[in-house]
């Protein structure tokens, strides 16, 4: 049986890329969350702030350890099943990458062990300053990467010599053109990400009558930071559109589930795309609204797909639903964090129980509109690697069977099941087990630099603890 | 512009030599995990490890990211043409690096799982570095700057042999590592296991030192007509590895484990010199290898203030956790 390796090969990248995003996403807005808490705490004297903190860097802690784990694959999959994509992008991916991993190794050896480790070793000032860098170091680490990214999108600030990438314009390739939308909507989802579990998880223990309070500084101030970040995303993914519109107007349209260049363009709600007709079935729509949305014109004209000949349109229906799956999370986010505020405003919050419960079951939510944004993105720019130049075809490894690529994404599977069904199943034990109540409960592991997971005490059996 | 790639050779060269070593032994104490005379023993073994070994995998993750960088052609050949080898690796590691922290978290009666995800995962990727260096000998087939060989053709007798020489080599490794660490019986055992693994690593020097230069026409003309000098390289071999029998023998602690890393310099240094100035065998020499030099240089920049700070960062980490270690302290 013949297997297609360009199809196994995006699966195995989507697959191994999505379980990977989903712990950086996480750590970033963490990493900014507890360095507020230790701001505070160092502030105040208040030891509440500083247990409520020492909780959440051991969640980071292992979500960190597990970030690392999955991006050490990532590292080599470029490699192994896109070679020739590496080999022609090399001059530019490859500093942008090593830089990445050496930004991450300075601030995972300088830092993190004095913030999972340090507490009554070092000085709180020295503490404070450790936080503030490792949530610091997890911007900058993101900074790479989605320059990168952003650079595979929007290519710029180089010329092909024999094919060869070479970079004429260090500044104009790491900043190319939908690098600052692209890093600031993915900062904001970070700590929408961040913010809502942390508010989740503070909501399941208020309810619980757990740890209360702690968890009611932890709420309100997760629901104000959320009130403000989840509109102003809708802002950023307004503009982050527009750019997409200007460079790749194919994606927009997919997006959109456009098929004819049209002015007054529907704003579509519901349609099943049918790529094989070049139309849609069931269409429910807005008129003219995605228009206004994407030109500020009632009648502006936006692209239809018909303008690129089918090899070139990206797969309409997974761009079109996956839109719809992260817009529909990001305005029910909004909802929730501005009714939150609402209540918090007329001192409600802590009596309204189907609120809280609301929060609980949105805790999974800002991962799924994370991996749906990332497949807009990514499954948008089809059929190109790096936009309008090389095709995923032509990235491919040229030695690449289907039997190989088949092999490695089962054993990807099967060992990323093992290893993160017990890290997932470790953290809810974490979570289950809560904050300790007083100081005395609160041990603080022996020393152990760049060991992130032993900052975590929480035994894995639930034989051995509790 | 200045050529930077020889530079680039010493830096990546570097790299890859810290990694064999410090991540060979914390490999190799993986490799003699089942063979540890109690679980009480595997919780020392564990534990002279377990502070350093993820900062010493970072050579791996910088190596990786270094060579796309720096030689990318080394990286788009090598990967795919070890594709399977490259996911063994990957794998394995995956497996004990989870493996150390679960293991002490779980109940005594579970640890079984993690024990055999700690031995299994340290030898599937020691094996498959093994294969590496079997296959960078043995050399790739490519045309136009790629690789278009079958995907196994790096498995052959010669890369089989190779993975079982770097685990008795990391196994070495563990074993003279154990025995800086330890004390009393368990030191005793570490010694045993020690001269042992000596014997089979010679057995296997001097297998691959006599296939290597018959199999490879190139090998064989540098040994035999134009570097006479790098005969100096084996009998240096062979007068550390008469030393470090001589002191697995006494009450020597740091010496024989120095006098591993010695062999193994040794090892890399004959390896280099055979194939040198080829990186993709063989084709390819550093130069056709190498990006381009303001790619090359603009890395350097980074490289230079980060790498000083690995070396202090790693140096201290193994101060702080330097003497022996016992069951009862450290890792809970």
């Amino acid at each position: 049986m013949e297997f297609d390796p360009l199809l196994l090969s995006r699966i195995q990248f989507a697959f191994v890329v999505s379980f990977h995003a989903i712990f950086p996403v996480f750590t970033i807005g963490l990493a900014t969350y507890i360095a507020l808490l230790e701001a505070i705490a160092y502030r105040t004297g208040d030891d509440h702030w500083a247990r409520l903190s020492q909780f959440w860097i051991k969640v980071f802690a292992v979500v960190f350890g597990m970030g690392v784990v999955s991006g050490l694959v990532m590292a080599f999959q470029f490699g192994t099943n896109w070679s020739e994509f590496s080999y022609r992008t090399a001059n530019f991916l490859g500093p942008v990458l090593a830089y990445e991993v050496v930004t991450a190794f300075f601030l995972e050896a300088a830092f993190l062990g004095v913030l999972l480790f340090g507490r009554k070793k070092v000085p709180p000032g020295v503490h404070l300053f450790a936080a503030v860098m490792v949530a610091l170091g997890t911007f900058i680490s993101s900074f790479w990467i989605l320059s990168a990214n952003s650079w595979m999108q929007t290519p710029a600030g180089f010329e092909f010599r024999d094919g060869i990438v070479h970079v004429t314009s260090w500044l104009e390739a790491i900043f190319n053109p939908s690098f600052g939308y692209r890093f600031v909507h993915m900062a904001i989802a970070s700590l929408l990400t961040g913010g809502f579990v942390v508010a989740g998880i503070s909501a399941w223990y208020l309810l619980r009558g757990h740890a209360v309070t702690a968890s009611k500084r932890a709420l309100k101030m997760t629901l104000v930071m959320l009130a403000i970040a989840a509109p102003a995303q809708l802002v950023i993914g307004d503009f982050h559109g527009l750019n997409t519109l200007e460079h790749q107007p194919a994606k927009v349209a997919a997006m959109e589930g456009a098929w004819e260049t049209q002015e007054g363009l529907p704003l579509l709600l519901f349609a099943i795309p049918d790529a094989a007709n070049e139309t849609n079935r069931f269409e429910i729509g807005i008129p003219k609204l995605a228009s206004l949305i994407l030109t500020h014109e009632w009648d502006g004209e936006v692209q239809g797909l018909k303008e690129w000949s089918a090899e070139e349109r990206p797969p309409v229906g997974i761009v079109f639903w996956t839109f719809r799956i992260m817009v529909a999370i990001g305005l029910l986010m909004i909802v929730a964090a501005l009714w939150g505020a609402w209540l918090l405003y007329r001192r409600r919050l802590l009596d309204s129980r189907g609120y809280l419960r609301l929060l609980t079951w949105m805790i999974p939510l800002p991962f799924v509109a994370v991996l749906a944004g990332w497949f807009v993105t990514e499954v948008g720019r089809q059929p190109y690697v790096l936009y309008g130049v090389i095709t995923v075809q032509d990235g491919l490894t040229p030695a690449l069977t289907g039997g190989m690529a088949l092999f490695t994404l089962i054993g990807y599977i099967l060992v990323y099941a093992v290893v993160f069904t017990a890290g997932i199943y470790y953290l809810t034990r974490i979570v289950r087990k809560g904050m300790p109540e007083t100081d005395e409960e609160q041990q603080d592991p022996q020393g152990h630099p760049k060991r992130p997971l032993s900052a975590a005490d929480t035994p894995l059996d639930s034989s051995a603890g509790l | 512009m200045f050529d930077f790639t020889y530079l680039w050779v010493l830096i990546i060269g570097f790299g890859v030599l810290m990694y064999v070593l410090t991540d060979g032994f914390d490999l190799g104490v993986g490799i003699l995990f089942p063979f540890a005379r109690s679980e009480q023993d595997r919780d020392i073994l564990m534990n002279s490890v377990a502070p350093v070994w993820d900062g010493n995998e970072t050579w791996l993750v910088l190596g990786g990211a270094g060579l796309l960088a720096a030689f990318p052609l080394v990286y788009t050949v090598f990967l795919p043409a070890l594709y399977i080898g490259v996911f063994l690796m990957l794998a394995g590691l995956i497996f004990r690096g989870v493996a150390f922290e679960f293991r002490f978290k779980s109940a005594p009666g579970r640890r079984a799982f993690w024990n055999w995800a700690f031995f299994g995962g340290s030898l599937v990727a020691t094996f498959a570095q093994g294969a590496v260096v079997g296959t960078f000998i043995q050399g790739f087939e490519t045309e136009n700057f790629r690789y278009v060989g079958g995907p196994l053709d790096w498995l052959t007798p010669f890369t089989v042999m190779t993975g079982l020489g770097m685990v008795v080599g990391y196994g070495l490794l563990g074993a003279t590592w154990l025995l800086l660490k330890t004390d009393g019986e368990t030191q005793q055992w570490a010694r045993r296991w020690a001269y042992r693994l000596l014997a089979a690593m010679m057995v296997f020097f001097v297998i691959v030192s006599l296939w290597t230069p018959l199999a490879d026409e190139y090998v064989r003309g540098r040994w035999f007509h134009n570097l006479t000098w790098l005969w100096l390289l084996p009998l240096a071999t062979v007068l550390v590895a008469a030393g470090l029998w001589r002191s697995l023998s006494c009450c020597y602690e740091a010496t024989p484990f120095i006098a591993t890393i010695g062999l193994f310099a040794l090892f890399y240094a004959g390896l280099l010199f055979s194939k040198w100035p080829y990186v993709v065998p063989p084709n390819y020499t550093f130069h056709d290898a190498a990006s381009a030099p303001e790619s090359q240089l603009f890395l350097l920049i980074g490289l230079l203030f980060v790498i000083p700070f690995v070396l202090m960062y790693s140096a201290w980490t193994y101060y702080v956790f330097r003497g022996k270690v016992r069951a009862d302290a450290g890792y809970h």
